[in-house]
């Protein structure tokens, strides 16, 4: 039980930052743009509720879902978003470079699948440390497709790097799907050929992806190499901003509704009991207050900080 | 210094001993690249490296330049300091990526939560058909982008102190290595040294005219000065060792006095460090006399004559010397006689 409220918190705090990142978003208090992970939520909570509190991961671009479901603050991904002094990268990454060393969040990338390799150069020096912990990379469909992909399996195989990688598969790198950018959609068989153990979730079940990944870590920790998992997805807003972008014509709503029925921050708050459930949705409409008035209160950067830190 | 001894040293042999005493001194720092710990260890810079340290601190890499580059960037963010190699500069080409929009850029967007202390070092090719894809100095391209050094030291002893201070360094440092450098044979003391980046040397001193040579084109000035003292003519010669950062003040103090600068680069002069050069010379010393050689603005061939003509050599910088100082003159070349007398680089194959 406590496993569940505890992946119920994650999944609903993701969920509903978000949302109100979307309601703030007209106002333009967010000087960012913002790719949102609604409907994905499953894949960051599923695979870092797996992880020990001193594994790492790398996200992506559309990245709010792994920076706090690896347990990363709220205020100061806020504060980020509105380019304030306070923020996690001070003010100097935006939605799109969110970063906490400390949480073990690797900072994310706008330029796709860059950080691919990354990961595995900090799953190198995890190994070499010996102590088992482990590497996440995240990332989506379209990186797949960039050379460093197939490079960075390769040598994550060779070298047996405690590397797990974890496609999101949403279906669309913007607004071109697959059938339009695939041969074929056999992508667990690619990495499989690397010589890996590599599985997809197709449904979004948050538990069974959170099975699997324990699975599969629990061979990394001691040593066995990477592991690859493909989690089939759903974004329910439109690329980058706030919006649904049904109207476009590139993907239909009815798609949207099959993944909404199977929605896993209703299916997890649903084994929950009201009561409990209420208690933590207070916690995090507060949470989310405080984050939201932080980031409002923070000073913005000095203008004498714009040279700092070009170099160490 | 009584510990530090100079002795006599070749350029490739300085860099395996800067590499060889770091990697004792430091277990973070690691080596990998193609063929690092093969028979040949990159033209000797790191022979012997995989017997002292083990392969797990001297690995060769897959043909994946891109993505080793991440892993470089990864391992340094995760507190190692990798040295990676590449036995040419134009494969940098496919590392360009990682290091201008990650290596260079992580400390900064990140807001100052990482570190990113990796070394690039990377060979420019010239001579016995090396051809367009074996010669090129890009280094300019790497001085573009704020958050990347650029060191491209010219003798044994600047390569030693360079690699060194690249290694401690906590950014990612590109080395910039002339093939040609490698024999060149320097005084360099055993302990271990760090050169101060961003510090020039002055080679020669002279009045009459600054050259400032970049990297294998600093002998070659060397050489064009000695020419020049033939027909009176007093050439300082500058080494700034460092690109990125510059030494800004030694080069406007030597064009204050010398009131002429040329800048020669082992690269094309446009857009390039040439072109750099030359417009802080302009800016700090307002009325300098100014010219830069480099490349000549094509390919680089392979057959012998035309290569010939692709690279200034000391001949051609101390014609263009003499051009500046007396612009009224009539027109001056060496004679061959003396042309050969100074002609030095050179390399013969098969690699």
């Amino acid at each position: 039980m406590a496993d569940l409220e505890r992946i119920y918190r994650s999944l609903r705090l993701i969920r509903r930052a978000e949302e109100e990142v979307a309601r703030v978003y007209p106002s333009d208090k967010i000087k960012s743009p913002v790719h949102l992970s609604i409907g994905q939520e499953s894949i960051a909570v599923g695979v870092c509720d797996a992880l020990r509190h001193d594994d790492i991961v790398s996200g992506t671009y559309r990245g709010h879902a792994a920076y706090l479901a690896k347990g990363a603050p709220l205020d100061r991904m806020m504060a980020e978003l509105y380019g304030k002094d306070t923020g996690c990268a001070r003010g100097k990454g935006g939605s799109m470079h969110l970063v906490d060393m400390a949480q073990g969040v690797l900072g994310a990338s706008a330029v796709v699948g860059t950080t691919i390799p990354l990961a595995a150069g900090f799953a190198l020096a995890l190994k070499r440390e010996g102590k088992g912990r482990v590497a996440v990379s995240f990332f989506g469909d379209g990186a797949t497709e960039e050379g460093v992909f197939a490079e960075s399996l390769n040598f994550a195989a060779l070298h047996r790097l405690p590397l797990l990688f974890v496609c999101e598969n949403n279906g669309y790198a913007i607004h071109e799907p697959t059938a339009k950018r695939w041969a074929t959609n056999r992508l667990v068989e690619r990495a499989a050929s690397y010589g890996m153990p590599a599985e997809a979730v197709n449904d979004g079940d948050v538990l069974a992806l959170r099975a699997l990944v324990i699975r599969l870590v629990e061979g990394m920790r001691a040593g066995t190499g990477p592991a690859f998992v493909e989690a089939k997805t759903y974004r329910w807003r439109e690329h980058v901003g706030p919006n649904e972008d049904f109207e476009a014509g590139y993907r239909g709503r009815r798609d949207l509704e099959a993944w909404q029925a199977t929605d896993q921050v209703v299916r997890i708050g649903g084994m929950i009991a009201p009561a409990r459930r209420a208690a933590i949705d207070a916690a995090i409409e507060t949470e989310i207050a405080a984050a939201l008035q932080f980031a409002e209160n923070s000073p913005v950067p000095d203008p004498a900080q714009l040279t700092t830190d070009t170099y160490a | 210094m009584p510990d530090a001894a100079p002795r006599a040293l070749s350029y490739v042999d300085a860099l395996r001993e800067a590499a060889a005493q770091e990697m004792e001194r430091d277990p973070r720092v690691f080596v990998m690249g193609l063929d690092v710990d093969d028979h040949k260890g990159i033209q000797g810079s790191t022979k012997g490296l995989v017997d002292r340290f083990g392969p797990e601190r001297v690995f060769t890499t897959p043909l994946s330049e891109d993505a080793m580059t991440g892993v470089a960037i990864g391992a340094a963010q995760a507190g190692l300091r990798p040295i990676h190699v590449h036995i040419r500069m134009d494969f940098l080409m496919l590392c360009m990526n990682q290091l201008v929009n990650i290596a260079a850029k992580s400390r900064y967007m990140y807001g100052g939560q990482v570190k990113v202390p990796m070394v690039v070092r990377a060979m420019i090719g010239k001579s016995w058909g090396q051809g367009a894809q074996h010669s090129q100095g890009l280094h300019a391209m790497f001085m573009h982008v704020p958050g990347i050094k650029v060191l491209a030291p010219s003798n044994a002893h600047d390569a030693k102190g360079c690699l060194i201070a690249a290694i401690r360094d906590d950014n990612p440092v590109l080395m910039v290595e002339h093939r040609l450098l490698y024999p060149l044979i320097a005084e360099v003391p055993e302990a271990p040294y760090a050169a101060r980046l961003g510090e020039a040397r002055v080679l020669r001193k002279g009045t009459d005219i600054t050259l400032l040579g970049i990297s294998a084109m600093v002998p070659e000035c060397l050489r064009a000065a000695e020419l020049l003292r033939e027909i009176g003519i007093d050439a300082e010669v500058i080494d700034p060792i460092s690109l990125v950062p510059f030494d800004r003040a030694a080069l406007a103090a030597s064009v204050r006095k010398t009131g002429r600068l040329l800048a020669v680069d082992s690269a094309w002069t446009m857009c390039g460090a040439s072109a750099e050069v030359a417009a802080m010379a302009a800016e700090d010393a307002p009325g300098v006399r100014i010219a830069r050689l480099g490349f000549a603005p094509t390919t680089c061939p392979t057959a012998p004559s035309l290569e010939h003509a692709f690279y200034p050599n000391p001949a051609v910088i101390a014609a263009r010397a003499h051009v500046l100082v007396r612009p009224d003159a009539k027109t001056w070349r060496p004679s061959p006689e003396a042309e050969r007398s100074v002609t030095g680089l050179n390399f013969k194959g098969p690699f």
